[in-house]
């Protein structure tokens, strides 16, 4: 069973739950920008979450089916269609052999996903399928897909099954809602004054179109650092650090915010201020280009009841899927 | 050379904080040291030695270090308890590791560097100069050619490895006051050539591929820190070459020898010179130089 790029789309790869365990050489875990909507799409269609999905970014591709299958699109709209024909998302349609999804601009949100029974079938590197193109490792030959790709998909028991199961609205994330980014301040937030802090806090940030998998640029007003002798090996700047990890999801300031996602730089020497929540980052990676971010800081428990929640919803929509 | 010693540095108590719900962050200094990197490389040992059930990654870095963790198993309070624990037992007297020596020839002030830090003139402190001769003139060197030898004739210990796969920091190993330090270009650049070596604050690095950076330009090695195929010899066991503990020895090569090693990789015939030693802080810590002298010995 295999599916034919006709289109590729701006900007398509191969993705799943991530590669984890290689941080310390420099290997970014890659994966699904929004995780949430990649599980949903496999749970749609029977596949377990780490199953690979395609992640669409903006604009998605047109694909040619070879044989029958199951799919589902959940994450952002980007009004899907399956030979001219509406396909609803956070639901699993059947597609006959032969019949093309195309998949437009986003409308709400940035990146969709698409699942289909079985899953993508590429070869596992370091126990994920997650493409991270910077080295061009995983995925699809490591790279976004072109058209003329033909895609393998793994073995799925009977999908009819599942045809229909769909996520009930209460469920479904809005991506319009642009409610706060929760974070959790520390790492070297000593770094920025007390003034600085609060108006990190304060400001509505503006995505810019630097916006990728490596990291999201905010801009908004200029972050002010509390005056020091630089330490021993920092750098002269004031946002300069000695060289150190950055967290999935950390901000870093070397003079305007930049969020770093799942194909982030694992280590730098700008200081970082805080972590978005991981159920945020979901969030987050629908935010388009020009959108507005502004951040709530919250505490490490109320971070942990908020992953419990977002686990919930897993659940439940599991749940009701049967 | 008198006060030729690498003066030991007392360290704060350590930082501890969260990364969001699934990182905890710890920062042992604000400055760099070698007592700083070597304890932040004993407690990352000891943690994977532990085998701790939650703890999904283990990143020590130059004076500081990360993990990851899954909150679904592992409370980060409960975490930072053991790692509290764990900074208690270590005592740096006792740590000695088997360290690999490799040499990584570099053809200092390269064509393709050059190239690109030109391009770049605008994002620099000083547009006038190249790096190497701004690098020299504020580090306290007469010329480029001074500096060189400098930055060349004393090994590096790797610190920390990251930003991308395989790129390794490198801590020169000489006293506080002969150590190098540059800053950070003002605005990162958006190119720089893959195997470019770099420095900033007081790290040298290697560009494993061509990308952004940050970092002043000297040179560029003709051979691979990172080999994702895994195809070139050396890279068996794992795809990015150096790890933190090498000590990396660079030595200076001109544009024939630049050019037959890089030959010699791209046809995979190109072996790494390497050594191996049972490195000992306390010896290194109280005769740097001397010590220098037997870790070059290694690869000469």
């Amino acid at each position: 069973m295999s599916l034919r790029v006709e289109e590729p789309g701006l900007s398509t790869t191969v993705q799943d739950t991530g590669r984890y365990g290689h941080y310390h050489i420099g290997m970014p875990p890659a994966g699904a920008m929004d995780e949430f909507a990649h599980r949903v799409a496999n749970a749609l269609v029977g596949n377990s979450e780490d199953a690979a999905t395609l992640e669409m970014t903006y604009y998605g591709s047109d694909l040619e089916f070879e044989e029958d299958a199951v799919v589902a699109v959940t994450g952002a709209d980007m009004s899907p269609e399956l030979d001219g024909e509406d396909v609803p998302l956070w639901e699993a349609v059947s597609v006959d052999a032969g019949q093309t999804l195309s998949v437009d601009y986003a409308t709400a949100g940035a990146r969709s996903y698409l699942a289909i029974a079985g899953g993508i079938d590429v070869p596992t590197v370091m126990d994920s399928r997650a493409t991270y193109t910077l080295i061009g490792l995983g995925g699809y030959e490591g790279r976004e897909l072109e058209a003329g790709d033909v895609l393998s998909v793994g073995d799925a028991s009977d999908g009819s099954n599942f045809v229909g199961n769909s996520v009930e609205s209460d469920h479904r994330p809005d991506y319009a809602d642009d409610a706060s980014i929760r974070v959790v301040m520390g790492l070297c937030d000593y770094r920025l004054t007390d003034e600085s802090k609060e108006a990190f806090l304060d400001a509505d940030w503006s995505v810019t179109p630097e916006a990728d998998r490596v990291g999201y640029r905010l801009t908004g007003p200029d972050i002010e650092f509390v005056e020091r002798e630089q330490p021993f090996g920092a750098g002269a700047d004031p946002s300069n650090v000695v060289d150190l990890g950055y967290p999935i999801g950390s901000i870093q300031v070397p003079e305007q915010p930049i969020i770093l996602m799942r194909d982030a730089v694992t280590g730098g020497g700008y200081a970082t201020v805080g972590t978005v929540i991981s159920p945020d980052r979901d969030r987050l990676a629908q935010r388009p280009t020009h959108g507005t971010v502004d951040f709530e800081s919250i505490s490490i428990d109320e971070a942990l009841d908020a992953r419990k929640a977002q686990s919930r919803t897993l659940d439940a929509i599991r749940d009701s899927l049967g | 050379m008198s006060e030729d010693v690498i003066e030991r540095r007392s360290l704060p108590e350590p930082r501890y904080t969260y990364g969001g719900d699934d990182h905890v962050f710890v920062e042992l200094d604000e400055a760099m040291s070698f007592d700083a990197n070597f304890k932040a490389m004993a407690i990352t040992q000891q943690v994977r030695r532990r085998d701790i059930d939650g703890v999904v990654e283990v990143c020590p870095a130059n004076a500081s270090y990360l993990l990851r963790f899954d909150p679904d198993r592992l409370h980060p309070d409960a975490l930072i308890e053991t790692l509290e624990e764990i900074a208690a037992d270590i005592d740096l007297t006792d740590y000695s590791w088997d360290a690999r020596v490799v040499e990584i020839p570099v053809l200092y002030d390269d064509p393709w560097t050059h190239e690109v830090m030109m391009d770049f003139r605008d994002n620099h402190q000083d547009p006038e100069s190249t790096d190497l001769e701004y690098s020299a003139r504020i580090n306290g060197y007469d010329s480029a050619e001074a500096f060189i030898e400098a930055h060349s004739s004393q090994p590096q210990m790797v610190t920390m490895m990251g930003f991308v796969p395989g790129l390794p920091w490198m801590f020169q190993m000489v006293p506080a006051d002969r150590q190098i330090e540059v800053p950070k270009y003002v605005q990162p650049r958006t190119n720089t050539p893959s195997r470019a070596i770099g420095y900033g604050g007081a790290f040298s690095v290697v560009y494993p591929v061509q990308g952004a950076g940050g970092y002043q330009l000297f040179g560029r090695t003709p051979v691979e820190v990172l080999d994702v195929e895994q195809s070139l010899s050396g890279f068996e066991e794992s795809m990015v070459y150096l790890n933190p503990g090498d000590i990396v020895t660079f030595r200076r090569i001109d544009r024939d020898e630049y050019d037959r090693i890089r030959n010699a990789v791209e046809n995979d015939s190109y072996e790494y010179t390497t050594g191996d030693l049972a490195f000992e802080p306390d010896e290194f810590f109280a005769d740097p130089y001397g010590y220098n002298e037997r870790v070059v010995e290694e690869v000469a």
